[in-house]
């Protein structure tokens, strides 16, 4: 998808104005967090699981060319193939060379955001191939021609009368009278539609939760069955997954599992866990004849070693989305890409470039609440005050914003006249907020005063008070 | 340089080193050798076989799944006939062909008819046994071979899963040790997982229509567990 990243105030204006998604936003704080909350209440191991879970990734990580070559040389000896990808496209042109080994013509799909990422359905499709996404808000958002807005519940921005608006426009060999306002109804007529594209798929795409280097496995975990089906049913089963989500053996990923779908969705576990080894063995009445496995950097192996490698531990379990209020605030599609939310603010300029993604870091409150919920603990914060810096290294910031810090800079480096400087500062600004302790409009901190009041300075500097109180106690 | 090399060297570069060496990589074969379990739960670890098929159930309830305990593997055929009535289902059975299933008097009930091998798109209930249950979130786990059609997993809307007592567990690691056991037996290369090992835990769902939990998004909307306790249980 074309990333509109740069235009992010514009696209915040819109959501914040869009009542449709301000209801459907409102569904999720109700939802996922206070189900995360329970789950994790009642395993008292959690925060040990979570330091385990980043020792796990970190190891792997230091060891990780070691890890995929491993994991290469299981698959193969299972009968599957592995497929290296430096890049989106190609990505795109070895699946696209596999799908025509078998002239295939509709290819159903599991959720993957690595398919969102380099964006598989537009190219297939400009192929002459039928991808046909089978997680039901995946196919809801297909059918609308959306991108996601969230990485686990795609079609979150939505309410139930959109979707049957859409699926009575594109079901229409169904009766126009059928009854359809009811989420049942509409689950229902998804699953009757679906059922068939997966009986008639050539070829199945699935992403990877986890890739197994002991055993060459790859893991898949969805509450729907509709990750399975799309593996199981075709002649061809590829997984395409991001070269970081290998993990050194089953016991490894075991632990990490105990953390994802608690953090996710607040269940203990999700419905499907899945590990796949391999295409059909002899005599196995089903499964896929072909086994294929891509695996795409597309800029992460340019992460390691630098200060964002702790994204690289990212399971993709969303709850830093969740509980993140500007996420919260203006849903997903505002971020302008494919991963929204903190992990997406980290995660987008690394991939897509600072010069067009550079306002995501800089939509954070720095509250610290995704960090507090990271299961894999990456310091979200943290590594989105670095892509700030570069931002700023790189020219890339606003010149008032760069005149402003200049300018601070100037009196920090004089520690006396920035303190009398503060301290007459703080004595003007109060006396003009005129005793009301803040400000509804102040000139040049518009961006500010727009949306919030700015509190009056009362009384005296920090420093003076400091000062005061040395001497009382003194 | 082609693909594979170049971001196999990307990631050295990165990490500012060659390739590891024998004894740098040492540490890592060792980590899969020795594939040592990680921090495991209290939840499960102090019950005993009683306690352990207790949790299960109580877990596999709490996510919509269906228990029916029976006393012995005599008992198998009638609670799948009554389950199947008490639904309103239909008495065609669609049963893995995996022997483990034989032991359970299935003529007893002549009203069930039976085909056995995997799943077709109209089949509406199916009956598979399984490799293990964890009790420690009231999973089961399956496990894919020649007698065991994955299908049978997945299409039809109501799944009946036999379970001996014997098989539950308390974490998954203790499952993992068991397949691996299993799985040693019949080492050809490249064999040491079955093609698809599924964990299951209650029936399919979806909460992605305004978060409102559906089940049977795509896979059975019924799973109904028929767990055999006794004495007689180990030995069928
Ligand atoms: S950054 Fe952490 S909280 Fe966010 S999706 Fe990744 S693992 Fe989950």
């Amino acid at each position: 998808m074309q990333p509109t990243s740069h235009a992010f105030k514009a696209n915040v204006r819109d959501a914040l104005d869009d009542n449709t998604l301000q209801r459907a936003l409102g569904n999720m704080k109700t939802g996922f967090i206070g189900k995360r909350a329970a789950a994790v209440a009642r395993l008292p191991e959690f925060e040990a699981l979570r330091d385990q879970g980043r020792a796990i990734k970190n190891h792997t990580l230091e060891n990780l060319d070691f890890y995929l070559e491993t994991f290469e040389r299981n698959v193969t000896n299972a009968g599957g193939h592995v497929h290296w990808a430096r890049t989106a496209e190609e990505a795109r042109q070895l699946i696209l060379g596999i799908c025509r080994t078998v002239d295939a013509k509709t290819v159903t799909k599991g959720k993957s955001m690595i398919s969102e990422e380099i964006a598989l359905n537009d190219f297939l499709e400009a192929e002459g191939l039928v991808p046909v996404e089978t997680d039901l808000g995946e196919y809801i958002i297909q059918l609308r021609h959306e991108a996601p807005s969230h990485i686990i519940a795609p079609a979150i921005h939505l309410l139930k009368g959109q979707v049957e608006e859409v699926f009575r426009a594109t079901h229409t060999d169904l009766p126009a009278d059928r009854p359809l306002g009811e989420v049942h109804e509409l689950t229902d007529e998804a699953r009757s539609v679906l059922r068939k594209q997966f009986l008639q798929a050539d070829v199945g795409i699935t992403g990877a939760n986890f890739l197994i280097a002991e055993t060459g496995s790859t893991v898949i975990v969805t509450n729907e069955g509709n990750g399975d089906l799309t593996q199981t049913l075709p002649k061809i089963h590829i997984v395409l997954a991001s070269l970081e989500k290998v993990v050194p053996t089953l016991e490894d990923a075991t632990g990490i599992l105990r953390l994802l779908a608690r953090s996710a969705t607040g269940q203990e576990f999700s419905t499907y866990t899945t590990f796949s080894t391999g295409p059909r063995r002899p005599g196995d009445p089903d499964g896929p004849g072909e086994f294929h496995v891509v695996l795409l950097d597309n800029g992460r192996t340019a992460m390691l070693g630098t200060e964002f490698q702790d994204m690289l531990r990212c399971i993709r379990c969303s709850a830093c989305l969740n509980h993140c209020p500007v996420y919260q605030s203006v849903g997903g599609h505002a971020y302008g890409w494919v991963y929204p939310g903190p992990m997406g603010s980290v995660l987008t300029p690394s991939l897509i470039g600072v010069k067009e993604a550079g306002n995501l870091p800089n939509a954070s409150t720095f509250c610290g609440k995704c960090e507090s919920v990271c299961p894999m603990r990456i310091p979200l914060p943290k590594m989105m005050r670095h892509w700030r810096e570069r931002e700023y290294e790189q020219g890339l910031s606003p010149a008032p914003f760069r005149a402003g810090l200049k300018l601070w800079a100037f009196f920090a480096k004089r520690p006396k006249l920035y303190r009398f400087g503060a301290g007459l500062a703080a004595r003007l600004l109060g006396r003009l907020s005129g005793g009301t302790g803040r400000f509804t409009k102040l000139p040049l901190a518009g961006g500010w005063t727009g949306g919030r009041d700015l509190p009056a300075p009362e009384g005296k500097s920090f420093m003076q008070q400091w000062q005061a109180r040395r001497r009382e106690a003194a | 340089m082609d693909a594979r090399s170049q971001i196999l060297d990307s990631i050295r570069k990165s990490l500012k080193r060659g390739p590891l060496g024998e004894a740098a990589a040492a540490g890592p074969a060792g980590r899969i050798a020795s594939h040592a379990p990680g921090l495991i739960p209290a939840r499960t670890t102090t019950l005993d076989a009683k306690g352990l098929g207790d949790l299960f159930v109580r877990m596999a309830e709490e996510v919509q799944a269906t228990v029916t305990r029976v006393a012995a593997p005599a008992d198998v055929p009638g609670a799948v006939a009554e389950y199947l009535t008490s639904h309103n289902l239909p008495a065609d059975l669609t049963m893995a062909p995996d022997p483990t299933l034989d032991v359970y008097p299935w003529d007893d009930r002549p009203l069930l008819r039976i085909r056995r091998g995997r799943a077709q798109d109209l089949d509406q209930v199916s009956v598979t046994g399984a490799f293990a249950a964890i009790a420690e979130t009231g999973t089961l786990m399956l496990i894919s071979g020649n007698d065991r059609p994955t299908t049978l997993n997945l299409m039809p809307d109501t799944h009946i899963v036999v379970l001996r007592a014997d098989q539950v567990v308390g974490p998954y690691e203790t499952a993992w040790q068991r397949l691996r056991a299993e799985q040693a037996g019949n080492a050809q290369p490249g064999n040491t997982m079955p093609r698809t090992v599924n964990f299951i835990t209650g029936p399919s769902r979806t909460g992605d229509i305004e978060q409102r939990i559906q089940l049977g998004a795509h896979g059975p909307r019924r799973l109904h567990i028929v767990l055999v306790e006794g004495p007689d249980a180990k030995t069928a």
